[in-house]
């Protein structure tokens, strides 16, 4: 629930932001000397070395800072960034309209679409108002109500994800919060149009599947998606939130791991030191994937959609089936009793 | 609590005949392992968490692990279940050669995945958090899947979810009822990370198309069903029943109180608490289940 502690400038960033810093000095002389504009050349030169060095080393704890950067792009930025013409549409029908969920009609080129969204907000003032990104259960139901309606009238569903997970409060659990996020996997699992799912930054447990079963799933470089938050991993398995840098490292949720995982089929390349560098730039790759899926999907039957994405989801999962494997990992069927699985356990 | 003096059931007589019976099909280890249950007393008189009597063990035994005074449900074990819910002999258990693969190889504080599984299968006398399979409800054959609530906090990984699924497709191609009985404090399992969440789509697409060909699920909750498990296919019953008292929801209460900084309401996210906000069809006893079950079977004609 932390996401808005992000502070100005993450701690592992901090040459690059110096460097940063005095390429802005520079640049804001009028008219430089050849000198000055040498400096200019040699730093920028030098800035770029820097991003690259840090960026390419990132552990996955600071992989998620970069995920929740406060300047990190969010799903109101992509509305206007990748989208033309969008037309919100609020409410789910049955108890109010929760701002950490977006939802509306947009134009991605010459496609008509329906954007689905979790938002975060920039200021602490809209942070409040959406609860950082935390959907309620309203939040869910509107957001397959909008894909419903999207179905309806053949529209392809774009979703962008981006919480660090459903809200934990009174109301939501009142409202049925477990309720709303099952149903929304079940009906999106059997919705006859393409759903294209892209983690924008904060992948957060259920609160992020709830509109994360799509056709197509990818992931923007530098953000995670994971079944707890690192912080809540280390307060069960470490007896202590302190411990989250460990716990990100052991529950490997980078974009690298959700690929050989087999949990999403395409990683968004982000510009040198992160979206929230560029998020023109950030933008531009995400509608080239948009476009490059949506053209995929468009050529197949809608009628087929469903059983093509149910075995997508089908196949997720690792573990053993071979018997005599079995017996040697976990102890024979026969005697229930696990024999210690000492075996090397991969298959 | 009871209208009528109680009357041991069938189940409950039977009980010492099934524990010398030779083991049909089933696997398990002994039916009385002798590991220490967690939330299971030991010993001749035990005070009840929920009235705080002290009550006499074996009588609450006969009750199917529940408290004569208050009502109050101590915990079943997978086996147990299947003793409490199926027709005696009829369980068929399917996909028992699976195994969890460690994928994230994980190591948390104090011991690797591998370890912790291996002494969970040795405590619980299970290869993993559920068990399904095939059987009879007064003769009606059924799909039926139990998560135990104590093997890693009944948490879903892989193997769970796979298991799940395969019962819900088979539930699907031979047009069975499918009752799946949770138990999970734990949610998605953390020790396979990202593979764990996905279990939640997976199984609950399963459910999608078992409903579209026209199955019936009963889901049954009991305590504790929380996060992953209750956030998917608990959630999804075309009937859901839930035991007196059990907590279930979908945050942690730990972690909604760290959140909202307020002292949570008395009875918050127990079976009653759901039942007057709309989400469970009836909160059932556990020596009703059985019949509360053949009964709905019988209405909705499957």
């Amino acid at each position: 629930m932390s996401a808005a502690t992000a502070a100005p400038g993450l701690d592992f960033e901090h040459p690059i932001l110096e460097l940063e810093g005095r390429r802005r000095a520079l640049e804001q002389i009028a008219e430089r000397t050849p000198a000055q504009e040498e400096d200019l050349r040699q730093l920028k030169r030098e800035l770029a070395e820097t991003t690259r060095r840090i960026y390419s080393t990132l552990t996955p704890w600071q992989t998620v800072q970069v995920a929740r950067h406060k300047d990190r792009p969010y799903t109101s930025d992509y509305l206007s960034l990748v989208f033309e013409d969008f037309s919100e549409l609020h409410g789910d029908r049955r108890f109010g309209d929760d701002r950490a969920m977006l939802a509306g009609f947009a134009k991605l080129d010459e496609h008509k679409v329906m954007v689905v969204g979790h938002q975060k907000g920039r200021t602490y003032k809209e942070r409040q108002a959406c609860y950082f990104g935390c959907a309620h259960p309203e939040g869910y139901r509107k957001a397959i109500l909008k894909m419903k309606l999207a179905e309806k009238y053949g529209l392809p569903v774009i979703c962008l994800i981006d919480t660090p997970g459903a809200y934990p409060g009174i109301g939501a659990e009142e409202r049925g919060q477990s309720q709303a996020i099952a149903e929304n996997m079940y009906e999106m699992s059997r919705l006859k149009t393409p759903i294209i799912c892209i983690v924008i930054g904060e992948g957060g447990s259920g609160g992020a599947l709830g509109i994360g079963v799509g056709d197509r799933v990818a992931v923007l470089q530098y953000s995670y998606y994971s079944v707890i938050s690192p912080e809540g991993c280390a307060g069960i398995l470490w007896k202590s939130a302190q411990h989250a840098e460990r716990a990100a490292t052991a529950l490997k949720f980078t974009s690298a791991d959700l690929l050989r995982l087999g949990v999403v089929d395409h990683i968004i390349e982000e510009p040198l030191g992160g979206a929230h560098r560029d998020p023109h730039q950030t933008a531009s790759r995400v509608k080239q994937y948009l476009l490059r899926s949506l053209r995929e999907l468009l050529n197949q039957s809608r009628e087929t959609l469903p059983q093509t994405r149910y075995e997508k989801f089908r196949r997720m999962g690792v573990f053993l089936e071979d018997a005599a494997a079995a017996m040697a990992v976990g102890g024979g069927a026969g005697a229930g009793e696990g024999n210690g699985m000492n075996g090397d356990g991969r298959g | 609590m009871f209208t009528r003096p109680f009357r041991p059931s069938k189940i409950s007589l039977s009980f010492e005949r099934l524990l010398f019976a030779k083991q049909p099909m089933t696997t398990r280890a002994p039916l009385m392992s002798k590991r220490p249950k967690r939330g299971v007393p030991e010993g001749l008189w035990q005070r009840c968490p929920g009235c705080g009597e002290s009550i006499y063990w074996k009588e609450a035994e006969k009750l199917l692990n529940v408290c004569p005074k208050c009502e109050y449900h101590f915990y079943v074990s997978a086996q147990e279940r299947i003793r409490h819910v199926l027709d005696e002999g009829t369980f068929e258990e399917w996909d028992t050669q699976l195994r969890t693969a460690d994928p994230l190889e994980f190591v948390d504080a104090s011991k690797s995945y591998k370890e912790r599984m291996a002494i969970e299968q040795k405590k619980c006398g299970l290869t993993d958090a559920a068990l399904t399979g095939g059987g009879m409800i007064r003769a009606r054959r059924v799909a039926f899947g139990v998560t135990d609530s104590q093997f890693i906090m009944g948490s879903m990984g892989s193997v769970v979810g796979e298991r799940l699924v395969r019962l819900i497709e088979r539930a699907t191609d031979e047009s069975l009822a499918l009752i799946i009985i949770s138990g999970s404090g734990g949610g998605a399992r953390m020790h396979e990370g990202i593979l764990s969440l996905m279990q939640m789509a997976k199984v609950s697409a399963a459910l999608a198309r078992y409903d579209r060909a026209g199955g019936l699920f009963i889901s049954v909750l009991t305590n504790p069903t929380m996060g992953g498990v209750a956030a998917s296919f608990a959630s999804l019953g075309d009937l859901v029943y839930a035991e007196p008292k059990a907590l279930v929801g979908f945050a942690g209460p730990r972690t909604i109180k760290a959140t909202i900084r307020l002292e949570l309401p008395k009875g918050f996210q127990t079976s009653e608490f759901l039942l007057e906000h709309g989400f469970v069809d009836r909160i059932v006893s556990r020596s009703r289940l059985k019949s509360e079950i053949a009964r709905a079977i019988d209405y909705c004609g499957k």
